[in-house]
């Protein structure tokens, strides 16, 4: 089987269902759909074992905030590659802000590790199974997560920057 | 390639990892071992790096990686900067090859906007890549013999990493952190005496690494030490994410420059050198080949420079030449509107990467349509084989430590962003 966005989604929609793999998109040649968070170790591990695939390197993974969808604030980004046929491919997980939780990826990458703790650390995704979730590039007492939307880029408190001498 | 394994369990249960992490706990609390404090200042590390290690004499035991030392937000500042306003920002990450993270953004927005290059800009690219690529790994090796006790070699290929930055200064103006060319092209077409300084560069550079070579390759002090310390197999490898000369030295042969060829990669005429053992000593090897592989691509691209412009036709997102700001109107809005950071981008989502100095750096951005990126991440390669750096230590010796740290490269900059 070659393997072209049509034939993957065909095969995952197959597995998995079309209730599982959704909202399929193509936005610069790299097949994108979301999954909700029961599938998604399942999904990364079918793509790791069946033999037509064979998609076995994390390239990357991040959160995206979007504070302005109701019940869908937060997402998790998986990028995935087939380094054999030089196939790529990006899985979305959406979950909502009061309930940030997804399962880890540890036991099959050993990269996942770090990767989740960014996750973690800036967005406060927490991912269970994980074997040391804890901040990584922050301060360990900050009570935060930084890259969320809501908080400026400046910490708005601070009186030693005064405005004039930044040209503001 | 070697992705494919036999046994499904050895490379997805993870077993090894496991084992190490047991060892790791089970000596980090073991008050009979000495603590040892690697860093976070220590000059053996060239870097800011920390790693609290269980000594038992000299045999490392356990070892708890500490990063974010000079984590500088990156990620979150992008977000409130117009897109020409970001790329100083990624000179700072990995320094030792800035040009190639600029680059790599730069062809990121194109991407982006669906802008299309002109040929004679994506060869200057290319050649300014390939010297920031010949910078980082004649930085990489000459340190692995410093760590190995071989100063001399350091100080004397330090002297052309000073011409390299002499051609940056002609191209850009500027030395380490460079802010080379712009979306759409670069500032300026390649001057005459640029292109002097390069064929000049081309003549000299290749007896100095030559003579560099010569006094390591196959020195039997330096392979004694380096040769079978902290290998990793190509499994492995994948399995953490290596890219890059390290997953090459693990006999991976995988190059975004030919998987996914940018900037006319394909016109020229190169080998990807590959290890075995992905040991210290291979790693040396792999960047050494590079080395003259990028010189080869370099002379190429000199010989075959197309005519044309050096920038592409882009009025909304290309700076207008000066002397039109001062003298025509559409000119000076459209400087304007840039300077000030007016102008919006479609909405979109891409990814790309380059085959950075130390693996494939990759940019994920997100647009919503406005005048700076909504989310913009950074695969950013050292970040995410430093992870297995404390695995490739346990067990061996301290020295043997710093040596690995230096053969895998990191960049403090690039690791905490």
């Amino acid at each position: 089987m070659e393997l072209t966005n049509e034939n993957v989604l065909g095969l995952l929609i197959d597995k998995f269902g079309e209730d599982r793999i959704r909202d399929a998109y193509d936005p610069d040649g790299i097949m994108t759909f979301f999954t909700d968070r029961d599938t998604i170790v399942p999904l990364i591990q079918y793509l790791y074992d069946e033999d037509a695939l064979q998609i076995r390197f994390l390239t990357t993974m991040c959160g995206i905030h979007y504070p302005d969808q109701k019940d869908k604030e937060l997402c998790v980004m998986y990028q995935l590659h087939n380094l054999r046929h030089n196939y790529r491919i990006r899985i979305k997980v959406s979950l909502s802000a009061a309930d940030p939780v997804v399962p880890t990826l540890t036991g099959l990458y050993a990269t996942a590790n770090w990767m989740e703790r960014e996750t973690f650390d800036f967005y406060g995704i927490i991912f269970t199974g994980h074997p040391n979730l804890t901040r990584i590039l922050n301060v360990e007492d900050m009570e935060y997560h930084p890259m969320l939307k809501q908080y400026p880029l400046e910490d708005q408190t601070r009186e030693d920057k005064i405005d004039t001498f930044f040209g503001r | 390639m070697a992705t494919e394994t036999k046994d499904k369990k050895q490379t997805t249960a993870l077993e090894d990892y496991r084992g190490y992490r047991e060892l790791v706990q089970q000596y980090e609390h073991d008050d009979t071992l000495t603590t040892l404090n690697l860093g976070p200042t220590h000059p053996a590390t060239h870097g800011i790096f920390q790693n609290i290690l269980k000594m038992d004499g000299e045999v490392i035991k356990s070892a708890v990686p500490t990063i974010g030392y000079i984590h500088r937000a990156f990620e979150k500042i992008a977000e409130r900067r117009p897109f020409y306003q970001i790329t100083p920002l990624t000179d700072r990450m990995n320094y030792c090859s800035a040009p190639i993270n600029n680059m790599g953004y730069h062809m990121t927005v194109e991407k982006l906007l669906g802008i299309t290059i002109p040929k004679r800009a994506q060869y200057i690219r290319v050649i300014m890549m390939e010297l920031a690529r010949i910078s980082d790994h004649l930085i990489c090796n000459s340190v692995i013999g410093v760590d190995s006790g071989a100063l001399t070699g350091f100080l004397y290929v330090m002297q052309e990493r000073e011409k390299i930055y002499d051609i940056y200064e002609e191209v850009c103006g500027a030395r380490l952190t460079t802010n080379m060319g712009r979306i759409g092209g670069m500032e300026r077409d390649l001057s005459p005496k640029a292109i002097h300084l390069i064929e000049e560069f081309l003549v000299r550079f290749p007896k100095v690494w030559g003579e560099f070579e010569n006094m390591l390759t196959r020195n039997r002090i330096f392979i004694d030490r380096t040769e079978g310390v902290s290998p990793i197999s190509a499994e492995r490898a994948l399995n953490y994410g290596f890219t890059g000369p390290n997953l090459r030295a693990a006999g991976v042969d995988y190059d975004v420059r030919v998987m996914n060829p940018y900037s006319s990669y394909e016109d020229f005429d190169f080998e990807i050198p590959v290890g075995t053992n992905g040991d210290i000593y291979d790693r040396f090897m792999v960047r050494n080949e590079e080395i003259w592989q990028s010189l080869k691509i370099i002379k190429q691209a000199v010989t075959n420079l197309p005519e044309g412009s050096y920038h592409a036709d882009a009025p909304h997102y290309y700076l207008p030449p000066k002397q039109a700001v001062y003298t025509s109107m559409e000119a000076l809005i459209y400087h304007f509107k840039i300077v000030m950071g007016e102008v919006e981008a479609p909405k979109g989502e891409v990814y790309h990467s380059v085959e950075g100095g130390n693996g494939e750096l990759g940019f994920y951005l997100i647009s919503d349509g406005g005048r700076t990126p909504y989310r913009l991440h950074f695969r950013r390669p050292c970040f995410i084989y430093y992870q297995a750096y404390s695995e490739l230590i346990v067990g061996s010796q301290l020295s043997d430590a710093i040596l690995t740290l230096s053969s895998l490269n990191v960049i403090a900059g690039e690791l905490d962003s």
